[in-house]
């Protein structure tokens, strides 16, 4: 119960010092907080709804990639780089119908996590065989993605437009939204993959052998080492893994009303980075990586709502940033004052042993 | 499932303006009447304008400035005349232009202006369901084949306009070498370069052109001045003394390279000259106006005619939708003398200017 209140109590509180700090914001710049405030925690439109529920299948699947590579004690920023790779890969296999029918979805899902997979491994290993520090590596590998991915697009891709596309999905391959809003468009099929996405990881780190080797060479190299595991293999492997989840971000799009890939219309760039947010929102912790992917994706669906009113939207990227800022403070905060409760009642407990053995 | 919804719409709604119109093959007989002929979109009560902007939006001294400016014009016209704006950002989805667009139209407002042809899908799904709405989309195309009745798109021949400053500036040029800097590889920035091209040959045979793209498809290259700098230092670097941006907000790269170099510039879609900082604007002895205020002002004025355009609407030099602009006196009498001659030539159609590289 306690436990409880002390994981929930903070994130609470970030919110709430983030709707104050973006009202301190717009106060100052002229505008009014109430109608901010009026606006953000207003009910959405049904439409509106279902774009959440959309998004945040996308952001969670970004922000599990991300979270397993922290819990390895890897810091994944190339989860952007890796994202694209996927989505590049699948929507060419997607499109091109070599497989047809139903079995597609599920074919290409295969393609964009060996993508991903493959493409996350060339910072692992570059890691494990030449020391090069994953971040600047990923960083790197997600501008090379970007540019691959439009050279490809524009030289194997038909034209739409101005711009370039890959071939569409075939209509068969189209699988049917979940109607949960009557009226509203329907929330797209492979929402599922960012709720097996989230089971598995769960599972994989809290109830395998894999995961605990993972958990512990994440808190601990050299212990892990000690008892026996390999450390680089854990690297290359969990990096391919993040890599993998990284590729499927963009699916639950493409399946359910995209049906192509071409920047910029026909793809939402900046999702890999959103997932690194939301991972450190939800403590690497499924429940809390499911919630806070809500929440970002609830505060970006306002955002148009904000902009009727004659409030910036980039005020949500204000309060994004302070939940994130708030909640690494707040949690940190909460760990101290948790610790210092143990120390006093294990104190406490001390003094109240009988002392006459002690003396004499 | 949902496109194959918004198709079945689509189809009849058209369908139904098809038989509503009926007799479209007695007009002149040529290839427009395969294309179902569309009735005037209806709109319910005065018109009310909302502009959806492109990333951006308001204050970019170019593009999406030079729609508000149509608007703010209109609203002179008509003071009483409702208005609203969006702005999009970097990295949104298409739910969420789509969710702009749809809000806007809940509201009451019933002509809408999408600036930038990433608005093309989005309009193109929406319009279905407001029938009543006039939709336009600067820069805009249908991507499907399905006609849309209430969708305008507003386009420009902006290599006619190119062809105009790259003209001058091969007769400005000293070095006989020229520079092209576009934000990103498209067909719709190749037109700005072909035309640029076209008009430097023209003007004086033999004038080299250096071409170069910040991005190959990241729409980023519009709004990279960095990038925009390194592309213009590497062609005056190589002995261009002009370069020519279509570039959005990473131009300023370029103007700032011209000042170091202390070699020229042209600017893009609108008078640039007026905008940049006092030391640029030394450097910057044309620009390229692509005249979006005027696009946007007649289409919002077409909707208060109760005739709302639809279709596609190209503003080419004829129509004073392209052109360049002399602020600064930079161009010498005998250039502008020589460019207009080529304006007259391409409006009666003796010089035609080709649209790709």
């Amino acid at each position: 119960m306690k436990r409880l209140f002390y994981a929930v109590l903070p994130p609470v509180v970030a919110v709430l010092v983030a709707l104050v700090a973006t009202s301190a914001v717009i106060v100052v710049s002229g505008g009014s907080a109430t109608s901010f405030i009026s606006t953000i925690l207003s009910v959405p439109d049904d439409r509106v709804l279902v774009n959440i529920i959309n998004q945040s299948s996308m952001i969670s699947i970004s922000a599990f990639a991300a979270a397993i590579g922290f819990r390895m004690g890897l810091f994944n920023i190339g989860v952007e780089g890796q994202y694209i790779a996927g989505t590049t890969a699948a929507a060419f296999f997607g499109g091109s119908g070599i497989v047809s029918g139903p079995l597609n979805i599920l074919a290409t899902l295969v393609v964009a996590m060996l993508a991903g997979a493959l493409y996350a491994s060339i910072a692992g290993i570059l890691k494990v065989t030449r020391g090069v520090s994953e971040v600047i590596s990923a960083i790197m590998l997600n501008y090379i993605a970007l540019t691959m991915a439009g050279y490809l697009v524009q030289r194997y891709g038909e034209k739409s437009g101005y711009t370039y596309i890959t071939p569409r999905l075939p209509e068969s391959s189209q699988p049917l939204g979940f109607s949960v809003v009557s009226g509203a468009p329907d929330v797209w099929a492979l929402f599922v993959v960012a709720v097996a996405v989230g089971v598995g990881y769960w599972f994989l780190l809290s109830r395998t052998r894999f995961g605990f080797d993972l958990r512990t060479t994440g808190e601990s190299p050299t212990a892990a080492l000690a008892s026996g595991i390999g450390v680089g293999r854990m690297v290359i492997i969990s990096m391919a893994l993040s890599g993998a989840v990284a590729g499927l971000v963009w699916m639950p799009a493409y399946f359910g009303s995209v049906h192509t890939f071409g920047t910029p219309e026909n793809f939402q760039a900046g999702l890999g980075f959103t997932g690194l947010a939301v991972a450190l929102l939800g403590r690497n912790r499924a429940i809390g990586i499911a919630v806070g992917s809500l929440l970002f994706a609830f505060l970006a669906g306002q955002s148009n709502e904000l902009q009727r009113d004659g409030i910036a939207k980039q005020v949500v990227d204000i309060t994004q940033g302070v939940v994130v800022l708030a909640v690494v403070v707040a949690y940190e905060v909460v760990r101290r004052r948790q610790a210092r409760a143990e120390q006093e009642a294990v104190a406490a407990r001390l003094d109240d042993r009988p002392t006459e053995g002690v003396v004499s | 499932m949902r496109r194959l919804a918004t198709m079945t719409v689509a189809i009849a709604t058209c369908g139904f303006v098809l038989t509503a119109c009926g007799t479209a093959a007695d007009d002149n007989g040529d290839e427009k009447a395969a294309a179902p002929k569309c009735e005037t979109t209806k709109i319910e009560g005065d018109p009310q304008v909302a502009i959806a902007y492109d990333v951006g939006g308001r204050g970019d001294q170019s593009f999406n400035d030079s729609a508000y400016a149509g608007l703010e014009k209109a609203k002179g016209e008509t003071p009483t005349l409702k208005t609203a704006e969006g702005e999009a950002s970097q990295d949104e989805d298409e739910a969420t232009r789509e969710e702009r667009l749809r809000g806007f139209a809940d509201d009451g407002f019933n002509t809408i202006v999408g600036v930038g042809f990433a608005y093309s899908e989005s309009v193109n799904k929406v319009a279905p369901d407001y029938p009543n709405v006039a939709f336009a989309v600067v820069d805009g195309f249908d991507p499907d084949k399905d006609q849309n009745c209430n969708v305008a798109y507003l386009t420009f021949a902006e290599n006619e306009g190119s062809f105009l400053v790259g003209a001058a500036a091969a007769l400005q040029s000293k070095t006989g070498k020229l520079g092209f800097v576009g934000g990103v590889n498209n067909a719709l920035i190749q037109k700005f370069e072909a035309g640029f091209k076209a008009g430097a040959e023209a003007a004086k045979p033999g004038t080299e052109v250096t071409s170069t793209y910040i991005e190959q498809s990241d729409p980023k290259g519009f709004g990279d001045p960095a990038g925009g700098k390194s592309a213009a230092e590497g062609l005056y670097s190589d002995g261009a003394d002009i370069v020519f941006h279509a570039a959005g907000g990473s131009g300023s790269g370029v103007f700032d390279a011209a000042v170091e170099a202390d070699k020229e510039a042209i600017g893009v879609d609108s008078d640039q000259y007026k905008t940049a900082s006092a030391k640029q604007r030394e450097h910057i002895i044309t620009s390229m106006l692509k005249r979006v205020d005027i696009a946007t002002y007649d289409f919002i004025k077409s909707v208060e005619g109760g005739t709302p355009l639809a279709s596609y609407n190209a503003f080419a030099l004829k129509d004073d939708g392209v052109g360049f602009s002399t602020s600064g006196n930079f161009l010498s009498k005998d250039t502008i003398t020589k460019v207009n001659a080529f304006r007259d030539q391409i409006i009666a159609g003796d010089v035609k200017v080709p649209e790709k590289p």
